[in-house]
């Protein structure tokens, strides 16, 4: 037997899982209109690749990764582009984000698919294969896997684990995936294997899905992998985290912030190892993933479902009780609400959690908080939630991030155990974002000054090279250079000064022309008619980029901290 | 009674002498101030406030020329923030300088611009480019939205667009505490 | 719209505070059985003064009566008081010290969860430095009958009658004797002189004792409480008397007298365990309870009052602040980091 870790804290809440591993991985069927965000993972947002009317293949890529901290996005059936437009996320905002809409045809008719051998291409060219089919991490973090594939400093990797372990009630399609796909999650290990050149793979798998672990065994006896080993670990929520999942198998703790690669290790869910797989050996890139539909429904169940299906059409599949009253993307313990029921599937979509009022009762009213101490003897990260609740209540942001507000991966374990009912984890993400919105700001106001800076010195320098000139065409000399470099340097605003009126007019006249000009044209717009389909197409295209443009001039980019999981 | 006054008087003598020395020994050197209250200003460099740029008001703050409410972009949390850093008591944002707007950028409507380059000249952060007779757009990133483009353009093509929340850009709100008053004395 | 985790342990302040009280059962049936009915009389007064008290102060602070009045805490304190306090004294004295402590050190600084002094120990304190004469009569064991005792709480009998029924405490006694006789005086011969020593402490009162122990330990066992506080503070005891009656025996009472003899198993698991006022780090939780039992242990050996509990918790409890923020454990993944205050 392995020698397992153990990491502190950690609650046992009711499982529920049984429900919905009676019955295999369903197909949920293609909707009428797909709804696919373009923004799916954590980094920029892609940019749209169709325009409305365009006709798009099973597969084809429709939104380009945005630099390299990004994945791309792609048609999860074959159909019509209807529009690229803002449609509400799945997302506790309830705001809208650029989306393509896609009219299926029913067809489903793939692109060209091709395997990818990467055993003969570089890795930083595999890299750019999986980033542009799209693969992130489906354990529900979406952090682009081609980032994390590859290798620390060493060159090599000690240990890469992989996660099995599904710890979050209600959800088991990880469960699911490894008992009916075992082979395909196996062969993609295989290749992250390689292109992290990685000694050993550890499975974790948490030792309440006896089925899964077999399967697994059985698909790494068989595919003769060495020192690839299925370890079952003690059931308690949070061991899937990734930081605990690390801690169990290998017993090293990755701080928050540092790259766990830096450690030796590196670690990946299963449906992310299965869907690199896919994108490998079936030249499929990432259009569809397992979700568990759970909870309030009558027949819960796992589903594959298409990336952009609405979560009400999935869930109807699975018969939602009369009394749901709201929808939760992923599990009970850290799952988001769901601002209505028509937002689509997305990449970070493992369940779709009905809820009601007699499932998950509303809180009983909060209490003050007592000290008593129970949070930080649940929390798997050692944290002192108590003390990071009163500052983030209070607003003391500073002593919260002293206090290791952002080691917190928002379990919930501490809101779980807390006798005085506090939403503790409410008041952490606020302090969170609250600081990520600070830090923005301030990032932006230093830039701001820095360019002012740099302004003011330009101007200066221009002054003091105009001045020169200035001297050295002057047939006087330089005493009237002094003279005309005194002045300047002396006159703090320089620039408000009047120029001679007869110029200004000849300027006014210039600029009423150029306006009667411009107008003109905006009058009659003229080459529009006509068109090509083509040409119809390319402006189609542009105008979408446009829209995009617009869209990232509305919003201020907000620092990423990359999660390490 | 003597005693006790002379040994009172004694201990002012040498403590305010110690004071005294302390002063001149530990005097501190330069003007860190400035920095600091131009650390708290947006820089958003629009010259609300009657001066050319935030660093000079933050000098006028210093030398005591300027009140610390004349800052309509850093609105109510930057006097809270000044008033807390010079230890004065906080006041609401004179008006004669303007009125705290949510956060807004420029935005040129490329079909009206005709490239005159007076926007450009008027940017102090340079956020936006383009050259003579050519069209000229915003750096979005860049733009503090100072509004100091929009007077010059001859042809008003240039809007200030308020900042929309994204889902990027989205907050978790405060928790709301729910002290629910005892039932008898719901009204 | 509330937010993850929706799954919540069925756990509450009330469930916690019940569970106190049950747990002070035991100590309370042994104290019935020596010291005779009147503490349900004073339990009973506290109680009753405790929720008036808290009823009142939360109606005028605008709070939610019912919520806070149900969550249990204000019992715990009420019966807290009355265990600590003689149980003879007059009723009013009862209801002053849980008035205050309900209002006073509870409410005045915020109410359930504010409050950095131990609200029962505040109470003790004002009544033994104002009220000493009354604070200092126990009942002999068996000496006095309910109607006697009824009567001393409510009509204050003359103080003949009261000598006749009451005594010193043991380490009142032991205290005084040692003081008043001088070098001629030992612990062996002062406790020998005296009828109320029980087996190795008071009569009556290392079965007390015990009671708190049994219900201290199911505390334990429930995860109510967690080991540091009441381990420190006993060991620390222990450490400390034991020393001192190995140095210097005739003068020093041992281990097991102090452990036995006074309020100390009820302060170990009942007293410092208030969670609002105590030390919460598990560094910090042995520290602060160390530091009473050191103080208690001083003010019993060279102090002018019989047991120094009371202020040793408010001593200790204004040191929590610096306490915690020096002691706080090691954040997952930085185990050999610095901590937050440097």
């Amino acid at each position: 037997m392995r020698q397992l870790f153990d990491f502190n804290g950690g609650v046992k809440p009711d499982y529920h899982k049984d429900a919905s591993v009676q019955r295999p991985i369903a197909v949920s069927p293609a909707p009428a209109f797909l709804v696919i965000p373009l923004h799916q993972s954590i980094g920029g947002t892609p940019r749209p690749l169709v325009a409305p009317g365009d006709h798009v293949l099973k597969g084809q890529r429709i939104g380009a990764a945005d630099g390299n901290l990004s994945a791309a996005v792609h048609a999860s059936t074959s159909g019509t582009v209807s529009a690229v437009e803002m449609r509400r996320m799945p997302h506790p905002s309830g705001l809208s984000a650029l989306c393509v809409v896609i009219e299926t045809d029913g067809k489903d008719e793939w692109g060209e698919r091709q395997p990818f051998d990467y055993r003969n291409r570089p890795r930083e060219e595999t890299r750019d294969y999986l980033r542009d089919a799209g693969i992130v991490g489906l354990g529900g973090a979406v952090f682009p896997s081609h980032l994390k594939l590859a290798p620390g400093k060493q060159g090599s990797l000690d240990t890469l684990v992989i996660n099995g372990a599904e710890c979050e009630p209600f959800i088991t399609c990880d469960d699911l995936l490894m008992r009916e796909r075992a082979a395909g999650i196996v062969r993609g290990i295989r290749i992250m294997r390689e292109l992290l050149a990685a000694h050993r793979v550890l499975i974790g798998i948490e030792d309440n899905k006896p089925q899964a672990i077999a399967a697994m065994q059985a698909a790494v006896s068989g595919s003769g992998e060495s020192d690839m080993e299925i370890v079952a670990i003690p059931t308690r929520y949070p061991a899937g985290g990734a930081k605990q999942l690390i801690r169990v198998l290998t017993g090293i703790e990755v701080p928050h912030g540092k790259r766990s690669t830096d450690y030796g290790v590196q670690c990946f869910n299963v449906g992310t190892a299965y869907a690199i797989h896919e994108a490998i050996d079936l030249g499929q890139p990432l259009i569809s993933r397992i979700v568990t539909v759970a909870g309030n429904v009558a027949a819960p169940r796992n589903y594959e479902v298409l990336l952009g299906t609405p979560m009400r059409a999935v869930m109807a599949l699975a018969e939602p009780l009369p009394d749901t009253d709201r929808i939760i993307m992923g599990g009970p313990m850290m799952g988001v609400p769901m601002p209505g029921d028509e937002v689509p599937v997305v990449k970070a979509t493992n369940c779709i959690l009905a809820g009601s009022r007699k499932l998950f009762p509303p809180p009983p009213p909060e209490m003050p908080c007592i000290r008593c101490g129970e949070c930080a003897k649940a929390c798997p990260a050692d944290l002192q939630p108590f003390e990071l609740y009163w500052f983030a209540r209070a607003k003391i942001f500073g002593k919260a991030q002293e206090y290791h507000l952002f080691d917190c991966i928002e379990c919930g374990c501490c809101a779980y155990v807390c006798p005085s009912r506090i939403p503790l984890v409410d008041y952490y993400r606020f302090a969170k974002s609250e600081i990520w919105a600070r830090e923005a700001e301030k990032e932006a106001a230093d830039k701001a000054r820095e360019h002012y800076e740099f302004r003011q010195q330009r101007e200066e320098r221009e002054k003091q090279e105009k001045a020169a000139r200035l001297a050295a065409k002057t047939a006087a000399g330089r005493e009237k250079a002094a003279v005309a470099l005194a002045s300047v340097t002396s006159a703090e605003s320089a620039t408000a000064a009047p120029a001679a009126s007869p110029e200004e007019d000849a300027k006014k006249a210039l600029i009423a022309a150029a306006l009667a000009r411009a107008r003109a044209q905006q009058a009659q717009p003229a080459n529009t008619t006509g068109l090509t389909p083509e040409q119809e197409a390319e402006i189609a295209a542009i105008e979408a980029r446009r829209a995009a443009m617009r869209e990232e001039i509305r919003k201020q980019a907000r620092p990423h901290l990359p999660p390490d999981n | 009674m003597l005693t006790a006054i002379l040994v009172m008087a004694l201990g002012a003598v040498v403590l305010g002498a110690a004071l005294g020395y302390a002063a001149v020994r530990f005097r501190v050197q330069g003007d860190p101030l400035v920095e600091k209250i131009d650390a708290v200003l947006p820089q958003t460099q629009c010259g609300q406030c009657g001066f050319p740029g935030c660093k000079p008001y933050a000098q006028a703050i210093a030398k005591g020329e300027a009140d610390i409410n004349q800052c309509p972009p850093g609105g109510e949390e930057g006097i809270r923030k000044l008033a807390d850093l010079l230890g004065r008591e906080v006041k609401p944002l004179s008006a004669e300088h303007g009125v705290e707007k949510p956060k807004a950028v420029a935005f040129i409507d490329e079909q009206i611009c005709i490239g005159c380059t007076l926007c450009i000249q008027a940017c102090p952060v340079d956020a936006i480019v383009g050259a003579a007779k050519q069209m000229h757009t915003v750096i979005a990133a860049q733009c503090t939205g100072c509004e100091l483009c929009v007077p010059p353009c001859p042809v008003n093509c240039i809007s200030m667009q308020p900042i929309v929340e994204t889902v990027e850009t989205w907050k978790w709100k405060y928790p709301i505490i729910e002290i629910k008053p005892a039932p008898a004395r719901i009204s | 719209m509330t937010n993850s985790p929706y799954l919540l342990k069925p756990a509450s302040v009330q469930s916690i505070m019940l569970r106190v009280l049950a747990a002070l059962l035991p100590g309370i049936a042994a104290y019935v059985w020596f010291f005779g009915a009147a503490i349900l009389v004073q339990i009973a007064l506290a109680t009753v003064a405790a929720l008036a008290a808290e009823a009142l102060i939360l109606k005028l602070r605008d709070k939610p009566v019912m919520l806070f009045l149900t969550d249990g805490s204000a019992l715990v304190t009420a019966w807290l008081i009355a265990l600590s306090l003689p149980p003879l004294v007059p009723w009013w004295l009862t209801v002053l010290a849980v008035a205050i402590a309900i209002i006073v050190a509870k409410h005045l600084y915020g109410g359930l969860g504010q409050n950095p002094f131990n609200p029962a120990m505040v109470a003790f304190a004002l009544m033994i430095v104002a009220y000493p004469q009354l604070m200092s009569h126990w009942p002999l064991p068996g000496a006095a009958t309910f109607t006697q005792q009824w009567q001393m709480i409510f009509h204050a009998l003359a103080p003949e009658t009261l000598d006749a029924l009451t005594s010193a405490t043991p380490l009142d006694a032991l205290r005084t004797a040692l003081h008043t006789q001088g070098t001629t005086a030992s612990v062996a011969s002062v406790l020998a002189g005296n009828g109320n020593i029980g087996q190795f402490a008071g009569r009556g009162w290392e079965w007390v004792a015990g009671g708190y122990l049994l219900g201290g330990l199911w505390m334990l066992q429930q995860r109510i409480i967690t080991w540091h506080l009441p381990a420190a503070f006993l060991a620390t005891l222990f450490a400390l008397s034991g020393a001192a009656s190995l140095a210097d025996g005739a003068h020093h009472a041992g281990p097991l007298f102090h452990l036995f003899g006074g309020g100390a198993m009820l302060a170990a698991f009942f007293i410092i365990t208030d969670p609002v006022s105590a030390a919460t780090t598990p560094k910090g939780k042995l520290i602060f309870a160390a530091g009473i039992a050191l103080i208690t242990w001083i003010i019993r050996s060279f102090g002018a009052y019989p047991d120094g509990i009371a202020f040793g918790v408010l001593l200790m409890n204004i040191a929590v602040p610096l306490i915690d923020m020096y002691t706080q454990p090691a954040v997952f993944g930085h185990k050999k980091e610095d901590m937050p205050h440097e």
